[in-house]
């Protein structure tokens, strides 16, 4: 239990972003959070990173309430990779993976070898290494978001937070970048990540949490939570007639 | 399995040597640049120490500023060291400003005369100075000029975080700026001071002009204590590239990091304009230039742009009393005369971009 939701609420004045959520995310396991747009799966990132106050409610992290983690502690302990995050200076793509170690590092004073081997390992596991040397502007949309996601590894925290990590991506980097979650996780990570790709979201999570308006709606492994029934609830599809195998929907 | 572990080892060893290796060339590469520029800031410092009216030659001067004895002795100490060390304080304090500025709106437009700030200092310093305040205390004039840096960083501040982006950031500067001014205007008209116009102008363009000791002994340690503030915000400018949420994620304390860029900024730009008047431009030319030598991270700009700003400002006052040594061109002259054509060809070049 990484990261545990006790009955969580959330409101953004009067609208209620999430309503009395429990679930967990646990080690060694990839789970997606899916559902709607607006249903309130950055919110409960948001909530877990104490980026977003909760109105009521517990978050734990790793066993203790988010309120009691000081702030360089929890940086360590959980990494956050935002929708749509960009460098917004165009730095040497090494440096930027380099922040990624800020949490460990000392006051003053320049990256040790620890931070670098975690800083290029990072690279390598994202197939990023060969352009370490280069700057941020100088690669395609593609091998930036790799170089976030590097960015992100590097911190080597017991729980990954990812908000639409594959976004931007093209289909044979979303493959890699599910496969590299699941590598995460294999190291015992706790890796949460939002997805708006069903399929994608079925095929390689572990565990899948339903949000709609707020609540959750359903918990659990993907055939489970993804049933004909919640699909055609929550986002008013149902699976198509494949012959193609591709795993198509349609909408109802 | 076993081989994958060891290919994976492998990797992992050549990467790390290879990464190690540029660190190191890369961290020597900017130790030799902060070397050329701590240079050209001492040459220029000195230069500026050993030019005047009176003529003295370099070993009188220098001889005078130990001793302090003899005509020699307290031109060296009295007029040559306020304005030669004015110059290099006052540079850095404006480059170190525009390089913490910039990092904070991720913007290269960003710098203190840009966005106005040094005019509100302005304003500061010469409300205290001519309505009598500078008689209850001599710090009431750099004080003056601070919170009026102050506020002005106050409402950028503002403005950055509602999510102002780049050109209204510059506009809102040009506003706070005409806004100073004009009020600095009216405040010269209604001091009774009759040479009140040719005030304005010093302080509207900025001079090193018959500065003093007692200026010096002020800028100093406040000017210091900005630029201790402002460094030590380069780690969190630079988890600011990633965004503000990622930053946060990184541990970075982001409401404290902007008080201290705000405050450390109006506390060098303030002590710096309270000595000098509004000198603009040094924190947007500097940062720009030493991007290609040092890296675009913030953390890596900080520190050489204080050097570099205080190497630029003391040229800038070696160079306008070479070409006129009656004194009569202005340091804002020659700054924004290098700078302003600068600044359009930065928003062109910034228009191309997406």
């Amino acid at each position: 239990m990484s990261v545990r939701f006790e009955q969580v609420s959330v409101s953004f004045g009067h609208r209620a972003a999430l309503l009395q959520v429990s679930a967990t995310l646990e080690a060694g396991t990839v789970t997606g959070i899916i559902g709607p747009n607006g249903a309130g799966k950055t919110t409960l990132l948001r909530a877990a990173l104490g980026l977003q106050p909760v109105s009521h409610g517990t978050v734990r992290v790793l066993g203790k309430p988010l309120t009691e983690w000081p702030r360089e502690a929890l940086a360590r302990a959980m990494a956050y990779l935002p929708q749509g995050g960009e460098a917004r200076w165009p730095m040497r793509v090494a440096d930027l993976v380099l922040l990624g170690r800020l949490p460990h590092r000392a006051a003053f004073g320049p990256p040790d070898l620890k931070d670098r081997v975690a800083a290029l390992d990072a690279l390598a596991r994202c197939d990023a290494s060969p352009y370490a040397n280069r700057r941020m502007d100088e690669l395609s949309a593609g091998e930036r978001a790799r170089v976030l996601f590097a960015r992100a590894l590097a911190t080597g925290a017991a729980v990954l937070l990812a908000d639409e990590p594959a976004a931007y991506l093209d289909p044979s980097h979303q493959l890699r970048l599910m496969e590299l979650l699941r590598e995460e996780a294999r190291r015992g990570t706790a890796v949460g990540v939002t997805l708006h790709d069903l399929s994608l979201a079925a095929r390689h999570c572990d565990r899948i949490l339903v949000l709609q308006d707020g609540r959750l709606v359903a918990d659990g492994p993907p055939p489970q939570a993804l049933a004909d029934a919640t699909l055609a609830r929550v986002f008013q599809i149902a699976r198509a007639d494949d012959s193609l195998g591709l795993g198509a929907f349609r909408r109802l | 399995m076993g081989s994958r572990l060891t290919g994976g080892g492998d990797r992992k060893a050549v990467m790390d040597a290879t990464t190690v290796s540029f660190l190191q060339t890369s961290l020597r590469h900017r130790a030799r640049w902060l070397i050329v520029l701590g240079g050209a800031a001492l040459v220029f410092g000195l230069w500026s120490f050993l030019l005047g009216s009176a003529d003295y030659s370099p070993h009188e001067l220098l001889t005078g500023l130990v001793t302090g004895k003899g005509a020699a002795g307290i031109i060296a100490q009295e007029i040559r060291l306020p304005r030669a060390a004015l110059a290099l304080i006052v540079g850095a304090a404006l480059a170190g400003s525009g390089a913490a500025l910039q990092g904070l709106f991720v913007n290269p437009l960003a710098e203190p005369g840009v966005t106005g700030v040094t005019s509100c200092a302005g304003l500061g310093a010469v409300v205290a100075m001519y309505f009598g305040l500078v008689t209850l205390h001599p710090l009431t004039l750099p004080a003056f000029a601070i919170a009026g840096a102050l506020v002005s960083a106050a409402i950028l501040y503002a403005l950055s975080k509602s999510g102002a982006g780049a050109v209204s950031l510059v506009l809102a500067g040009v506003a706070i700026g005409s806004f100073a001014t004009a009020l600095t205007a009216l405040a010269l008209s209604l001091s009774a001071n009759p040479y009140a116009m040719s005030e304005m102008v010093l302080w509207m363009m900025g001079s090193l002009k018959d500065r003093t000791l007692n200026d010096l002994a002020f800028a100093l340690p406040l000017t210091a204590v900005g630029l201790a503030l402002l460094a030590s915000t380069g780690r969190g400018l630079d988890a600011l590239t990633l965004g503000e949420e990622a930053a946060r994620s990184l541990g970075v304390n982001v409401t404290s990091l902007r008080a201290r860029v705000v405050l450390g900024v109006a506390l060098a730009t303030g002590a710096a304009t309270a000595a000098a008047g509004a000198v603009s431009f040094v924190g947007l030319v500097i940062p720009h230039l030493l991007r290609p030598l040092f890296g675009h991270q913030p953390s890596r700009l900080i520190l050489p742009s204080m050097i570099g700003g205080a190497a630029m400002v003391a040229a800038a006052d070696v160079a306008l009393r070479l070409i006129a040594p009656d004194g009569q061109l202005l340091l804002g002259v020659v700054t924004a005369m290098l700078g302003a054509p600068f600044f359009l060809w930065l928003i062109l070049k910034l228009r191309r971009q997406p």
